[in-house]
């Protein structure tokens, strides 16, 4: 299995994203995806910018993915998708039917990001004759789903042509609205929400009245308050043929995280445990048939 | 302009029949779609009746097949698609790609309309589902304001249904996955959102507690009224503040649009609730059905009559009624 390193969630100023892809450009990961995925009103690094950086970074020898908005609704949003699915050169994540239709068109590959609803294999030969390469399995989906999945695409002769990946740590990016609810909490409108959500470079933190961290708000996004980790079920995943395993963005620890993942991966540490780098209680209930809250590994 | 009612058993596919629904849309008693709940839905049987009640009065019957099957379920689906040709529905309200192909070849005649639960927001995403399976509509979620569905029925390939009365999802449809990490049931894999199995009321000295899978999604005083603990819906705490963080229990209500939405094209106004009871039904088809003829006759000079929202005030979910995110002025 090799390791890759999802776009940034959150709205970092622009140094500090440009620092991350500097730094990780040479970290363990196999795979980089970057882009902005969440809200067309952050616009740190422009659509151009973006693809620049992406280009710079594709030098270095690992594979560059730019990911596209997930909400598309005006015709600007568009305007933005269509640039990065045009770059003419780079892979591209679509994470909206839309973008998957702008790839299509041009006959060129694709990966499908989380949220693509991809529940079973009738979908994704659908989306392989579109050009699909790889998916990211929904995250609500557990091992047993994903096992069938993959049984029913070599029972449908794509198996072993397209490339499964598992979002693996971080928060969950849970649900999508119109409405941005960092600027609600500010009581802000969103049309001037002054990027409010620039002050919370690991989300705000929204829990039940008992305190129990719930959800975590990220502008138009609900994550979940808990951090995945499914480290601990690396060698089921690896048995049942999972390509890759994301790594979500987080403002602290990334190098330490990865490079426990890397070691796990390669043999050199039995250790699973990621909790000296978690800012919130871990959970895996999504992959082990539960709810997506509930943590059930044992840790080594 | 078309107006879709709902229908969860055969009194309320009656009820909007003879009360001015062109159509009527329903489902199975299965997890094939989306309002999968105890005591509702059609089997075989009784959606037959429902198709010859409604093809007798002159209305159609949609089947809604809205939920994302898995592997170990796929035969389900696929029934479901199969009785619907058998049984003579009009046409089938699909939001998997993959039940979305297999209706596409083995039914090429019978209609097929995007789900709302498909997420489709934009024109290209339409041009994808057009070109791949032929839909002749789709149902576009709750999300868009009124600027951009008039854009949208401007550059789409198919016919727009848009949600006129009912709940608000706060969420785009389709990808909200808040009740399965909650509980492990969503609209998606379930179609159950916040299931009443995994409900439990609490009377305690501090109020009435309403819990999901032992969360505390809010908590009322004596004088509130408990509402039902939809996981969207609770009262959080952010950094010390406690509030509907997400979305106030309110209920949409377009009416007032009905003029934009006409000249916009869009060809139907969908009621939501299902889970709601014949009186419902009856009382928001009469008044769409009044609404959408003088509307019709003379956009010029419609207004929503004063009646109209107060019978519809009265069957709101909560007690005010909201634009959604029609009326935002953003982009």
């Amino acid at each position: 299995m090799r390791l890759s390193l999802g776009a940034i969630p959150y709205l970092w100023p622009r140094q500090t994203v440009e620092d991350f892809y500097q730094l990780h450009v040479n970290s363990p990961v196999d795979v980089i995806y970057l882009g902005e995925t969440v809200c067309a009103k952050r616009r740190t690094l422009k659509i151009a910018e973006w693809i620049d950086l992406a280009k710079e970074l594709a030098t270095e020898g690992k594979q560059i993915v730019l990911s596209t908005l997930t909400l598309i609704e005006a015709k600007s949003d568009m305007a933005g998708v269509k640039r990065l699915c045009n770059n003419g050169d780079l892979l591209v994540e679509a994470n909206d039917m839309g973008a998957v239709q702008l790839m299509a068109e041009q006959s060129l590959p694709f990966v499908t990001g989380p949220s693509l609803n991809i529940y079973n294999a009738y979908t994704l030969k659908l989306l392989y004759k579109q050009g699909l390469m790889r998916w990211v399995m929904p995250v609500e989906l557990n091992a047993e789903t994903l096992k069938d999945i993959l049984a029913d695409a070599a029972a449908m002769g794509i198996g072993d042509k397209i490339e499964t990946e598992v979002f693996s740590f971080g928060r969950l990016p849970l649900a999508y609205s119109a409405r941005c609810f960092t600027a609600r909490f500010h009581n802000v409108p969103k049309d001037d929400c002054q990027l409010v959500c620039q002050n919370y470079p690991e989300g705000l933190a929204m829990d039940s009245q008992e305190g129990l961290d719930f959800f975590t708000i990220n502008g138009i996004q609900t994550q979940s308050g808990h951090i995945q980790n499914l480290l601990p079920h690396w060698q089921q995943m690896q048995q049942i043929g999972v390509d890759m395993m994301r790594i979500s963005p987080q403002p602290h620890y990334m190098v330490e995280i990865i490079k426990r993942h890397y070691q796990v991966l390669q043999g050199d540490s039995m250790a699973t445990d990621l909790q000296p780098w978690l800012t919130a209680a871990a959970c895996d209930g999504y992959w082990c048939g539960k709810p997506g809250m509930d943590y059930i590994a044992v840790e080594t | 302009m078309e107006l879709v009612c709902p229908a969860g058993n055969a009194p309320m596919l009656k009820s909007a029949v003879d009360n001015g629904a062109d159509a009527v849309y329903i489902g199975f008693k299965d997890d094939t779609n989306a309002r999968h709940f105890a005591g509702l839905n059609f089997n075989d049987g009784t959606a037959q009746k429902a198709v010859d009640y409604a093809h007798d009065h002159g209305s159609k019957v949609y089947l809604a097949i809205n939920t994302y099957p898995q592997p170990a379920g796929w035969s389900r689906w696929k029934k479901a698609v199969d009785v619907a040709a058998s049984i003579g529905i009009d046409a089938l309200i699909i939001a998997d790609t993959g039940v979305l192909a297999y209706a596409t070849e083995k039914y090429p005649d019978l209609a097929r309309h995007l789900s709302v639960q498909g997420s489709a927001t934009n024109a290209e995403a339409l041009c994808f589902y057009k070109q791949q399976f032929d839909i002749r509509r789709v149902v576009i979620p709750r999300v868009l304001s009124i600027a951009q569905v008039k854009q949208l029925a401007k550059d789409s390939p198919v016919e727009l249904e848009v949600f006129g009365f009912g709940s608000l999802c706060v969420m785009v449809e389709g990808r909200c996955l808040l009740s399965s990490y909650a509980t492990g049931e969503s609209p998606n894999t379930c179609g159950a959102c916040s299931p009443a199995k995994a409900v439990r009321w609490v009377e305690t000295a501090e109020g009435t507690e309403c819990r999901l899978n032992g969360v505390l999604i809010d908590r009322f005083t004596a004088d509130e009224k408990a509402g039902y603990p939809v996981v969207c819906k609770g009262r959080f705490n952010v950094e010390g503040h406690t509030y509907h963080a997400l979305e106030e229990p309110t209920s949409l209500n377009t009416l007032e649009l009905l003029p934009e939405l006409l000249a916009a094209g869009v060809k139907a106004i969908k009621i939501e609730g299902r889970q709601r009871s014949t009186a419902y039904v009856t009382k928001v088809a009469k008044v769409w059905r009044e609404a959408i003829d003088s509307c019709q006759l003379n956009p010029q000079d419609f207004v929503a009559k004063q009646q109209w929202m107060q019978d519809l005030a009265s069957v709101s979910e909560g007690t005010q009624t909201t634009l959604g995110a029609y009326n935002r002025p953003w982009q």
